[in-house]
């Protein structure tokens, strides 16, 4: 619908144009400050707009102490193991919650929504000093690389919000269908790799993207598992780029826009996913 | 595997009070459940046991736990001052957070609801925090916070201002550290109120139109009103997810702040159990254990409020 510039509409505009330029400013700040040179990021006033493209903090970011290569690797790998892990759990809960009779379900299935309920910061110390406790092949779980992997994803290999998700959306598949796969002998695997989840694609891709995000935005639990460089993942990696003495802002910069092109990759293409995982519950 | 799927089918066409009615319970669907059932009763369920237990015991220099001590620790949380300052700290990032969180983007959404072009521009622009971790979020607005060569006192220079400490001045380090969470929390506050919109009945909006209402008339007595169920939404998850808040505090403000200006319960949980050797887990997990217990009574007024709402079916 079109309609006239009023005077309202020009106030419209101006406030939405200033809230989104506030908003996407330190997107905007990360990528510009990482092609400014060290003299002009660090001149007083601040230079708004580089001068030129200075790809010196992005060699700078890859060859420091930090080693930001192994710990992008980290969390990619964590990250996926994460995702994986989640999707598979949960299309198993879901398929035995919605399509298999089973004694104690309703009850089961309270219980699964139960523990999202709980705060991970509360239980976050015994954790710790469980699989801090562990021994893998003799040696501590976490002294190993693969080992600080494994405690990694430990405790996210399943979460009941995918299950959630994922049986909201297998409630709705129509039973009639269901009912003719298995007059045609189509067992439990069969009708759930063929006909199940290719059906339901685009709440897995929801569920998928939601567990992808929310493991690769981790901070706590990394903080406290990785205890060497090379076994920390990235967004720990970037935060000590920070805490560094003399840091050099460039280089946290140039880190920075490394560590959010994967999600800025997601947020760009895979918006009508997240929005479904995102907001589910807030929606009737 | 065929064979167990003939009872399954008869289940789900038979009425649902049939349905309820025990039988053996088939093997293959427990062996479904069981990855989340072991992930569960072991990091979530053991350890929430676990914590109650800690929280009643003394630690030894690594942590571990010795000698029972009861209710010492709450004792002692409750009778300190200290413990008095964390909770406020708590309850004042809270308001910091969800009151702008919240209204900023009822501004936002009702402002994208008068038929502007460019809508998904904007949509766009304000989804734009997702691709931000905590981590990096925080980073670079450290880097904007910075005293000396930061963005932040660089705008304010220009325009006459002295600089401010933003995170280094006891006055400002809170909400410095609640400026980057709101600017976190934008995009899903859009979005989920935008998703609510959606839900309203064009009808409405049409029905008003035709009886002479322009577009802040609608948005006043039609659109705010019914984005109830969301607005309440949004303010009982952001409450939680703030209360939760602590990569940004920890990045921002290493030390828990200037003064402890930014000393959270979570952060505190994390200083007392990690920080300087401390290892006190038994003191941490009390105060793991009070904000169990608030979190679960946001989640009691969630539920019990929007129990009529939402249709799990």
């Amino acid at each position: 619908m079109r309609q006239p510039l009023t005077a309202g509409r020009i106030v419209t505009y101006a406030v939405l144009i200033l809230s989104a330029l506030a908003v996407i400013f330190p997107v905007y700040y990360v990528i510009a400050g990482s092609i400014m040179s060290p003299g002009q990021i660090s001149s007083y006033p601040p230079d708004l707009f580089p001068h030129g493209i200075f790809t010196g903090n992005y060699e700078g970011a890859s060859s420091s102490g930090t080693p930001i290569g192994r710990q992008y690797l980290n969390s990619v790998l964590q990250t996926s193991i994460i995702t994986l892990s989640q999707l598979i759990t949960s299309v198993l809960a879901a398929y035995a919650f919605v399509f298999m009779k089973m004694w104690g379900r309703t009850v089961l299935f309270g219980l699964f929504l139960a523990t999202l309920m709980v705060p991970w910061e509360s239980i976050v110390l015994p954790n710790y000093l469980t699989i801090t406790g562990w021994e893998l092949g003799g040696e501590r779980l976490t002294a190993s690389y693969a080992g600080t992997m494994i405690a990694l994803v430990l405790p996210f290999l399943a979460n009941a919000f995918g299950v959630f998700l994922l049986r909201q959306s297998f409630l709705q598949f129509p039973t009639e269908l269901r009912d003719a796969a298995t007059i045609d002998g189509c067992g439990h695997w069969r009708f759930l790799r063929r006909i199940l989840i290719p059906l339901n694609k685009p709440a897995l891709a929801a569920v998928g993207l939601y567990v992808f995000l929310a493991a690769w935005n981790q901070f706590f639990w990394p903080l406290l598992i990785g205890d060497s460089a090379d076994k920390r993942t990235l967004q720990i990696g970037i935060s000590q780029l920070n805490d560094a003495e003399a840091a050099d802002p460039g280089l946290i910069l140039a880190g920075v826009t490394l560590s959010i092109l994967p999600t800025l990759a997601i947020v760009v293409f895979g918006q009508r996913f997240i929005v479904r995982g995102l907001t589910a519950g807030a929606i009737r | 595997m065929t064979t167990e799927s003939v009872p399954a089918v008869a289940t789900r066409s038979e009425p649902a009070v049939a349905a309820r009615r025990p039988t053996p319970a088939s093997l293959l669907s427990w062996l479904m459940l069981l990855p989340c059932i072991v992930v569960f009763a072991l990091f979530i369920v053991w350890p929430l046991g676990k914590s109650v237990s800690l929280s009643l015991h003394g630690s030894d220099l690594f942590g571990r736990p010795d000698a029972f001590v009861g209710l010492q620790h709450y004792r002692d949380m409750l009778g300190s001052a200290e413990f008095r300052h964390i909770l406020w700290v708590t309850f004042a990032f809270v308001l910091l957070t969800v009151i702008p969180g919240v209204l900023g983007a009822l501004v936002v959404v009702l402002l994208l609801e008068q038929h502007i072009r460019g809508i998904r521009i904007f949509r766009t622009a304000f989804a734009l925090p997702f691709a931000f971790s905590v981590a990096s979020a925080s980073v670079i607005f450290a880097t904007i916070y910075n005293p000396a060569i930061g963005l932040a006192n660089g705008l304010l220079g220009r325009i006459g201002i002295d600089r401010i400490g933003w995170l280094t001045d006891p006055d400002w380090a809170l909400i410095s550290v609640a400026i980057t969470t709101v600017w976190m929390s934008i995009g899903y506050n859009v979005l989920v109120l935008s998703a609510g919109i959606g839900a309203i009945p064009t009808e409405i909006n049409e029905a008003a139109t035709l009886d002479g209402a322009g577009g802040w008339r609608i948005s006043r007595y039609i659109t705010f009103p019914l984005l109830g169920p969301q607005l309440f939404f949004l303010v009982v998850i952001s409450t939680i997810q703030s209360l939760q808040g602590f990569g940004q505090i920890k990045i921002l403000t290493p030390e828990g702040g200037p003064e402890q200006s930014t000393k959270t319960l979570v952060y505190s949980i994390y200083h007392t159990a990690f920080a300087n050797n401390a290892s006190d887990f038994g003191a941490a997990s009390a105060q793991a254990i009070v904000l169990l217990v608030i979190l679960l009574a946001c989640t009691a007024i969630q539920f019990g409020v929007l129990e009529r709402r939402v249709h799990y079916k």
